[in-house]
């Protein structure tokens, strides 16, 4: 099949981007969108031109390397895919096809359409861990968890910290991915010590980075490859507003909500 | 380089050789841990786990990793599950028994004293993990639940959904998170270790290039651990993650370290296949699919017709012919070998006639389509994704592929290298799975390596041999780091006409064809001639854009290739130095009446671990060393699963 693709090209974050367009001729139905981008970068560096630099690894949908957005849309057309998982079947032959980062002001452009997400690893670093050493841990069926709950963790613990939810919002929010983690862990019983010191130090390191507010667009969710509901974005805000009475009402800012 | 290998193994019975070891183990006073700095590259399972326990001990850790963020590393993409001989069944499984289970699954390649250990500390691994929050499946009780995998009669097998290894590197990632927050690690993403400095024999701290900026610079430390993954990807075609390499192991293996077994690499047997020039990489559908999908071919080579079109009388359900004990559930080198043996007999199906089908339609008809759906929903679905083919309608057609190393970097049971202090954690080194490692075992050695091992051997090593004190200043730093900016800049100056992946995939199908599934002495010799005149190749013909002083993906896969074709030939001369078949290594002059792997235990039963001799005529020569293998607690037998 023929493809038309425009592609954002950038240097570097300094300098400013564009569209370049791009031909191509004869590309699979069966490849996988990356693997188009690979062919034409075969080309383009023949050509002696550079190629595109994009983020890829596992090419399984599991690693959350791939940031793409594909007409308008992050990860492309397909509903519960990221783009590695995305084959040109999916498109029309003769298609045209628009490529390009992320848009967010927490995860600048580092090169064409790669972008600095390091702002989600400061998110976690705050507070998205249960506080337990190597060696400490008691034995592993001594706490039963019901089923119910555990899969509801489980949903929210497929994150795979991709960003997509970001670049879907119109605000640039963080909500979806902070309240993930949040309430994978504030549903466990083993989460429950930290819970809500914990919410409150990952909703301040959110507002620190550069991320917007959230106000219920839900585009977030429509966007994310795993399926993650808004209803934890609800969870996190339930414990936020308990932690935060809390510390107003105990000003050293100890947890006593238990 | 020949070796003097002491592996350390504690002396006295197997079950007590862990915790004498652990008291005979030197201790770091806590108040000087501070004062040394260890350095971790990897933050999969093991470099994540061994990072966040250094760290809490209260070590200065610096980690590293390629991806922009630790917890991309390949660890991730593990599906079915991590054993652990809890024995929540009561179906009789104990530290013994994954013990056993382990050592001949590993065609009795493996050295036992690491083997028990491994099966000792499994239970403190789940343990670990559910403190964590880790997720994992449960019963309706609330207690832990278990599946069943190859190789195996009981079931011990721990599993959050398909998604097993993402949620154990999230746990390791989070303890991580948490002491870098506490600024026990300093975490270096976007970097690539490209050397190990190594000064007056010991290893003293890496030199590496920032992928973002492309600086190179060196990073001093008391000691180095390499938890850098497998080199399945010298294949070009498998299993990994794009950015997986031997880089980091072959550069220690150029510094002096030993590589061991580098021909025991493991073939998956249950892959979608290639669907053309363009496939980038292969996708492993789980070993568990095995539970309920049944394997066949066409009894007629070259039958063209819709698989549905074929009646019963018609399909050759080869494994269950073959091993009706085991079946479908055979071990994966055995699986793996079958489908190829049929395929090269003709009667492979699909493009190429590379495949052959796993269907479902007996199980859908036995338990419904709804039983499969919550068994293998996802599965299913990626399979559709891919292939666009509906595997509930039509049975899906897989075939092998290259996924695991067990080779890797030698170390003894404290998991040092021959290089005092550098260590090998989790798929980089060579320790526990011998020829064949058995499913769900990988994560179950990464974690122990990281949380269990890595931090008691490495307070002893660091308590015995003091700081290294070896300043920045000292020329070696400067002149290795000028080695390896000259490298990037000779990369970067290649300026051919073919692309670096052309001759990646031209190497890999040269390594498929003749030291993958099978092997026989012709075809690697035949490699090893090969071998050489595609490395001149790459260096004569490959262009590489762009500067290296950005980030630049052209010169990464550059350097990983140039590294990738010096260990092939290593790989090839291990494979035909290696008379006899075990494992998933099989050479088809060693095989029984039947077609099943010929092990010779009388010449055969050591580890070949490897030594950097030389160059001579522009080619790198290597020694061979032996660790003789000794098993005092089990009986070496022929495997059979009929
Ligand atoms: C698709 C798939 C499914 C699997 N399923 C299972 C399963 O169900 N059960 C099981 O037990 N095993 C499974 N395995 C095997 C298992 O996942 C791996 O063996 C294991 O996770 C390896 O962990 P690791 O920590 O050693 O390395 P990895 O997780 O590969 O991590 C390597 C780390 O090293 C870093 N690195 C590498 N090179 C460099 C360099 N030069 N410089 C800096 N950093 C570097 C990377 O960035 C990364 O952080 C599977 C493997 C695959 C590929
Ligand atoms: S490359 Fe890993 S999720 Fe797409």
């Amino acid at each position: 099949m023929k493809l038309t693709l425009y592609v954002w090209r950038q240097k570097s974050a300094a300098q400013e981007g564009e569209f370049r367009r791009y031909d191509m001729q004869e590309v699979s139905p069966d490849s996988s969108f990356l693997e188009v981008l690979d062919l034409l970068n075969e080309q383009l560096i023949l050509k002696g031109e550079e190629p595109i630099e994009f983020e890829h690894d596992c090419r399984e949908g599991i690693c959350g390397c791939c940031s793409m957005v594909i007409n308008g849309r992050p990860h492309g057309p397909k509903k519960l895919h990221t783009t590695c998982q995305l084959h040109m079947r999916n498109f029309e032959d003769g298609a045209t096809v628009y490529v390009e980062p992320w848009r967010a002001a927490a995860f600048p452009v580092v090169k064409d359409l790669v972008v600095d997400r390091s702002s989600f690893d400061r998110i976690i670093q705050s507070g998205g861990y249960i506080s337990v050493n190597t060696g400490s841990a008691p034995e592993a069926n001594s706490v039963p968890i019901g089923k119910e709950v555990i899969d509801t963790a489980m949903d929210a613990a497929t994150c795979i910290g991709c960003g997509a939810c970001v670049a879907a919002c119109p605000n640039g929010s963080a909500a979806l991915f902070t309240a993930a983690k949040i309430s994978h862990l504030g549903l466990l019983a083993q989460g429950q010590p930290e819970r809500y010191d914990r919410v409150l130090r990952m909703v301040d390191q959110m507002d620190k980075e550069l991320f917007g507010s959230c106000t219920n667009h839900g585009e977030c969710q429509e966007a994310c490859p795993k399926g993650i509901s808004i209803k934890y974005i609800s969870m996190m805000n339930r414990d936020f507003i308990r932690a935060t009475a809390a510390r107003v009402m105990d000003p050293k800012g100890a947890m006593k909500a238990q | 380089m020949q070796f003097q290998l002491d592996a350390k193994i504690p002396s006295g019975p197997l079950d007590r050789k862990w915790s004498k070891h652990k008291f005979d183990l030197k201790l770091v006073n806590p108040a000087n841990k501070r004062k040394y700095t260890v350095i971790v590259v990897g933050s999969g399972l093991a470099g994540a786990a061994a990072a966040a326990s250094l760290g809490e001990l209260g070590y200065n850790v610096r980690c590293f990793c390629y991806q922009d963020s630790p917890r991309r590393a390949h660890s991730v993409a593990a599906q079915g599950g991590i054993n652990a001989a809890k024995n929540y069944r009561n179906d009789g499984d104990s530290v013994w028994r994954l013990f056993y289970d382990t050592i001949k699954g590993g065609d009795f390649r493996a050295r036992e004293s690491n083997v028990y250990r491994l099966a000792e500390l499994s239970v403190n691994i789940i343990d670990q993990c559910v403190a964590q929050g880790v997720p994992f499946a449960r019963e309706y009780g609330g207690l832990l639940a278990n599946r069943s995998f190859g190789g195996a009669q009981v079931s011990r097998t721990f599993y959050a959904r398909g998604q097993t290894g993402q949620q154990l590197l999230l746990g390791a990632y989070s303890a991580l998170s948490r002491q870098i927050a506490q600024k026990t690690v300093s975490m270096h993403t976007a970097t690539e270790m490209l050397d190990v400095l190594v000064v007056d024999g010991r290893a003293r701290g890496i030199v590496v290039r920032d992928l973002r900026t492309g600086r190179i610079s060196t990073h001093l430390g008391d000691a180095v651990v390499l938890c850098t993954g497998g080199y399945s990807n010298v294949f070009f075609l498998s299993t990994n993650a794009k950015g997986c390499n031997v880089t980091a192991t072959w550069r220690a293996y150029r510094r002096g370290a030993g590589f061991a077994n580098p021909c025991f690499t493991q073939i998956h047997p249950t892959c979608i296949p290639s669907s053309g020039e363009h496939q980038s990489k292969l996708t492993l559908m789980s070993e568990s699919l095995r539970n309920d999908g049944r394997i066949w071919v066409p009894k007629q080579a070259g039958d063209k017709r819709h698989p549905s079109d074929i009646p019963e009388s018609e399909r050759d359900y080869y494994l269950e012919r073959r091993y009706p004990s085991f079946g479908n559930l055979s071990p994966r080198d055995i699986a793996s070998r079958a489908a190829k043996e049929r395929c090269d007999a003709g009667f492979g199906v699909g493009p190429g006639g590379l495949g052959v089908y796993l269907d479902f339609a007996d199980s859908i008809k036995r338990l419904g389509r709804k039983v499969i759906e919550e068994r293998y929903g996802n599965l299913f679905e990626m399979y559709e994704s891919i292939t666009g083919e509906d595997p509930y309608t039509e049975p899906m057609r897989i075939y092998p592929a290259p996924h695991y190393t067990m080779g890797g970097l030698w170390v003894d049971y404290n998991l040092m290298t021959t290089i005092p202090g550098l260590f090998a954690a989790g798929e980089a080194n060579f320790s526990d799975h011998g020829a064949n490692r058995l499913g769900a075992s990988a994560l179950m050695q990464g974690l122990a390596d990281g949380y269990f091992v890595v931090p008691y051997t490495i307070g002893d090593y660091l308590a015995r041999s003091g700081p290294s004190g070896l300043g920045s200043d000292h020329a070696a730093v400067a002149s290795l780091e000028r080695e390896v900016g000259d490298r990037i800049k000779k990369l970067v100056s290649l300026n051919g006409n073919r692309t670096v992946d052309s001759i990646h995939r031209e190497l890999g199908r040269l390594m498929w064809d003749k030291c993958g599934m099978s092997r026989n002495a012709a075809g690697l010799r035949e490699a090893l001639q090969k071998i050489p005149a595609i490395a001149e190749r790459f260096w004569r013909e490959v262009r590489v854009t762009g500067s290296g002083e950005e980030l630049n993906q052209c010169v990464e896969k550059a350097g990983r290739l140039a590294d990738f074709l010096e260990f092939a030939e290593l790989m090839c001369i291990d494979a035909l130095e290696r008379n006899e078949s075990c494992g998933g290594h099989f050479r088809e002059e060693y095989q029984t009446p039947d077609g099943e792997a010929l092990r010779n235990d009388n010449e055969y039963c050591y580890a070949a671990v490897w030594g950097l001799r030389g160059t001579e005529g522009g080619r790198l020569t290597h020694d061979l060393t032996k660790e003789p293998l000794t098993f005092e607690n089990v009986h070496l037998a022929q495997r059979s699963y009929k």
